[in-house]
């Protein structure tokens, strides 16, 4: 049985125990580790950096041609800390809590509750980096709300708050490079894990530059890469967002967990047309003042200042009272696809509701409302070339947008690969089948700021690791796979270009593996997505050359990783036929048709272990225990 | 919908090391919900159906925020629209039968690596230089010990918002980098964690940009036309306040 190696003891008092317990690296031996950094958003910059302030050797990578363009750039509405400036009831337990209850009970309690602990640190952290947080008049920082939450506990930087917080973290990225802490190595993207004697001792790359395929070797790989959102084509992720470093990791033999665990966030800018290459999320900080509606009648074909109030069905607000338009995002966004299912839906497609700023215009006037949220209306009138100050509401629509899962990490944050550490959305571990709003940064920092300096160091306190030079068999081996992959996809020479493959992927995924999933559909996805892995091997066409800046390349590598990989994903969401968070399974409802849990059966993490191509995977349960919180069924009523 | 169709001209050039040339391209049923990045993707597919190799172009967020994204479209930084980066600019700003000509940054500090990506590794080792606070994690006080005033914050994000495109060095004649340079030391010096290194921060990372072959600015404001986060010259004056000011102190204090 898989365990998640938590310390013992009262809730509030592990991770202080735990950090007394861990082994420490002297000052003077630091210098004799070396430590590869993949990736560079928050995770990845925030980990490299603290760990070459301590003294660490480090190596960081990054597929971007600067570490401050990686994708955490692009998170708009906040970061949460349980830091009660607002006394309003916040503590660390609420937050702990509230997290726990938002993830519906498929989250671990001794990880959470770190999370929220370390939460206040981040904010002293950045603060003091400069990070040009939101302030009130008294020079104090602001709070706004986000969903699932009855208290202030988000903080801000105006709609720009992933951005400041990726600055501040590369500034001291930076920092280090200047120190020569860290080699930094941008354009560069891992396409394989190699382990030595079962343990992670370093990765292979390719230079996009130049297509130059190369290994490094160091004593633990920190993989910090992200989401694989765009598995679904369509999704708010980066473009050069990725599963590959993961999942070629998973292919080394780490655990993926919970794969089917995918966050669909309500505020998104509809589709527009075939051509379109990603969806813009418009922040969760908008339900603060913005009401979802859509028109009591179906085909109502007014424009929105023109239907009257008493004819406006304010379905979140109806339904929830409490929380009302600030209920979690997976119920948001289940809500609107069901007014759109029944034909209530606005705009061109149908396939949008309203969120309607008229009364906080009314309220607190255009200008307040505009320093709230200039940015993301300018944002949206670039896109839908719609002036929201003068509707007065915007068109919106769940987009994929991050996802719960990832690798499987025990509470050092280690996979099962001795020396893989997992940080970030990269991994699956705090928020079980639902993410909080502004919950993602603060994880990310958590990991890098302020849990792996620990966790690292006790490894390599303890691993000993015999010296492993690149010319080691390992590395020759993994160094002539990548080879061969390239050379594979190159060698197809079809006639369907990758971002045809991958549109057609993400229909399949999004149509049967999205908001709402059931049996048939789900083993239909499978063989859809498998013959159309068969057909992509057979008939894509790649550009251009292998020794060469080649970004058809680059695209048609992670394509092919997500075909394998979406298949453990639809496998994760057929295993669980329960509904919990974003995973909503229609035979798993309450009559009113909420998700309905089955603990006694699926309160695990479910961890799969690649077993081959065309091998059925092996699953291994972590089962999750709650010793401090009364497991319920959520309410948001 | 109607669709429109463009000739494009395009900047190819295979390698830094070679010379490049615009190639034209007609581009057809162009939709106007389309961005200018979405139209380059259209291109590239029938491009590769055809054998040939597809048009080299940086992007990532595609959500004008990463700042990957920069080239210059009919003679403009991110092209015609202001406040805008170039995957925010959709076709409904074109007409049909336009002839577009797209080009890569030109800048000797950004050199061309592939067709439109150019290499702006200066702006790094620029931060490197000294865009930061200096300050360990696990070092800092209570966020609210620092009072900082609301305007101070907001001056200072005004500042922050730069996203390190390039435009600002593309459009200038000089190729300077003075606003990229001013912004972030504006941003520092309004904040008090900013002033214990406030006169080093400057003084570095101006030594740095010049090191890196970026020109003197002239005071044309081109930058600020360009600038897709819209952020103000008058950071530029302030870089010069503080460079002298840090300049004059290093000079008496020793
Ligand atoms: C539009 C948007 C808005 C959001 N807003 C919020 C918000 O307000 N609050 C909140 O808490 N969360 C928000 N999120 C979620 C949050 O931004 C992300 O979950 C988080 O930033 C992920 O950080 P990360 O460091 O784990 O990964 P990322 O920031 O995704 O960084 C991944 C890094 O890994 C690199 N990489 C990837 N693969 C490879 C490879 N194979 N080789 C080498 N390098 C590789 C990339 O180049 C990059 O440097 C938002 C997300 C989106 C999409
Ligand atoms: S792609 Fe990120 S700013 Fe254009």
């Amino acid at each position: 049985m898989l365990e998640g190696k938590f310390p013992e003891g009262p809730l509030e008092s592990k991770w202080e125990r735990h950090k007394f317990d861990m082994s420490l690296v002297a000052p003077a031996n630091r210098r004799k580790h070396s430590v590869i950094v993949v990736g560079t958003g928050l995770a990845g910059a925030s980990a490299a950096s603290t760990l070459g302030e301590l003294g660490y050797n480090v190596k960081a990578f990054t597929i971007l041609d600067s570490p401050r363009r990686s994708h955490s750039i692009a998170a708009q509405g906040g970061i949460n800390a349980a830091k009660n400036y607002k006394n309003d009831g916040d503590s660390v337990y609420r937050l702990f809590y509230d997290t726990i209850k938002g993830g519906d009970y498929r989250s671990r309690e001794a990880n959470v509750h770190r999370l929220a602990e370390v939460s206040v640190d981040i904010i002293d952290q950045c603060a003091a980096q400069g990070v040009p947080f939101a302030r009130e008049y008294g020079g104090t920082l602001s709070n706004r709300s986000f969903g699932g939450a009855q208290v202030s506990r988000t903080f801000y930087a105006r709609g720009q708050t992933g951005q400041q917080l990726l600055l501040g973290a590369y500034g001291s990225l930076m920092r280090q490079v200047d120190r020569g802490q860290v080699e930094l190595l941008t354009r560069r993207e891992m396409l394989d894990l190699v382990l030595v004697d079962g343990a992670a001792r370093g990765i292979i790359t390719r230079d996009l530059v130049t297509g130059a395929i190369e290994r490094h070797a160091a004593d633990t790989v920190l993989l910090c890469t992200g989401g694989y959102g765009n598995i679904y084509f369509l999704s708010t992720n980066a473009g050069n967002s990725n599963v590959t470093a993961a999942w070629r990791c998973a292919r080394r033999g780490a655990y993926m967990a919970n794969p089917c665990y995918v966050q669909i966030h309500p505020t998104c800018i509809p589709q527009s047309d075939e051509f379109q290459s990603k969806l813009t999320l418009m922040s969760e900080s908008l339900r603060n003042d913005g009401r979802v509606w859509v028109p009591k009648t179906a085909g109502d074909e007014r424009s929105p200042q023109q239907i009257p109030e008493d004819e406006r069905d304010y379905f979140l607000e109806r339904k929830y009272p409490s929380f009302g338009n600030l209920v979690p995002r997976d119920v948001a966004s289940r809500n609107a696809k069901s007014v759109c299912d029944e034909g209530r839906g606005v705009g061109s497609t149908g396939r949008a509701v309203y969120l309607d700023f008229s009364d906080a215009i009314d309220r607190l006037g255009a200008n307040v409302i505009a320093e709230r949220y200039g940015n993301l209306f300018q944002m949206y009138e670039r896109i839908s070339g719609d002036d929201v100050y003068v509707e007065k509401a915007m068109r919106i629509y769940p987009a994929v947008h991050y996802v719960m899962g990832g690798l499987w990490v025990d509470y050092n944050l280690m996979s099962n690969i001795p020396g893989l550490h997992v940080l970030g959305e990269a991994n699956f571990s705090d928020h079980g089948a639902n993410r909080l709003g502004a919950s993602a940064l603060m994880q990310g920092l958590a990991d890098g700021y302020f849990i792996a300096p620990y966790t690292v160091p006790h490894y390599l306190a303890n691993a000993k690791l015999e010296p492993v030079g690149t010319d080691h068999p390992a590395f020759e081996e993994a160094e002539k796979s990548v080879r061969e992959r390239v050379d594979a996809l190159l060698a197809v020479d079809g006639s369907k270009t990758v971002l045809e493959f991958h549109r057609d992927l993400g229909k399949i995924m999004w149509n049967k593996v999205g908001m709402s999933r059931n049996e048939q559909g789900l083993k239909e996805a499978l063989s859809e997505l498998r013959a159309l892995r068969d057909e992509f091997w057979r008939d894509v066409k790649v550009a251009g050359e292998a020794a060469d800046l080649n970004k058809n390349l680059e695209h048609a590598l992670r394509v092919a990783d997500y075909f394998e990989f979406g298949e453990l994903l639809i496998r994760d969401a057929l295993d669980r036929a329960e509904s919990c968070g974003g995973h909503f399974r229609e035979e798993s409802q309450t009559e009113e048709g909420e998700a309905k849990r089955k603990d006694d059966i699926y309160a695990y993490v479910a961890a799969w272990e690649y077993k081959g191509t065309d091998q059925e995977p092996e699953l291994h349960k972590e089962p999750l225990t709650f010793d401090f919180v009364e497991v319920k069924q959520r309410s948001y009523k | 919908m109607e669709t429109m169709t463009l000739k494009l001209r395009v900047w190819r050039q295979p390698s830094t090391a070679t010379d490049g040339e615009l190639v034209e391209y007609t581009a057809s049923n162009v939709s106007p919900d389309m961005s200018f990045l979405e139209l380059l993707d259209v291109v590239n597919d029938g491009l590769i159906k055809k054998g040939e190799d597809p048009v080299a172009f940086d992007s990532d967020c595609r959500e004008g925020i990463c700042g990957s994204c920069g080239m210059v479209i009919s003679g403009v930084a991110h092209g015609p629209k202001s406040a805008t980066t170039a995957c925010q600019l959709f076709m409904r700003h074109f007409n049909d039968g336009d002839t577009v000509t797209v080009e890569p940054w030109r800048a000797n500090a950004f050199p061309v690596v592939k067709d439109l990506v150019v290499d702006r590794s200066a702006f790094d080792r620029i931060q490197a230089a000294g865009g930061y606070v200096s300050v360990d994690a696990g070092g800092a006080v209570d966020a609210n010990e620092m009072l900082i005033p609301k305007g101070d914050a907001d001056a200072a994000m005004d500042a922050a918002a730069c996203i390190g495109c390039g435009a600002c060095v593309a459009s200038c004649k000089n190729a300077s980098a003075s606003l990229f340079v001013g912004a972030k030391v504006t941003q520092l010096s309004l904040m008090p964690q900013g002033q214990p290194e406030r006169d080093r921060r400057v003084l570095s990372m101006v030594e740095q940009m010049e090191a890196e072959g970026f020109g003197p600015c002239s005071n044309e404001g081109e930058c600020e036309a360009v600038c897709p986060k819209e952020i103000s010259v008058s950071h530029i004056q302030t870089l010069h306040r503080e460079y002298i000011r840090a300049s004059l102190r290093r000079i008496t204090s020793t």
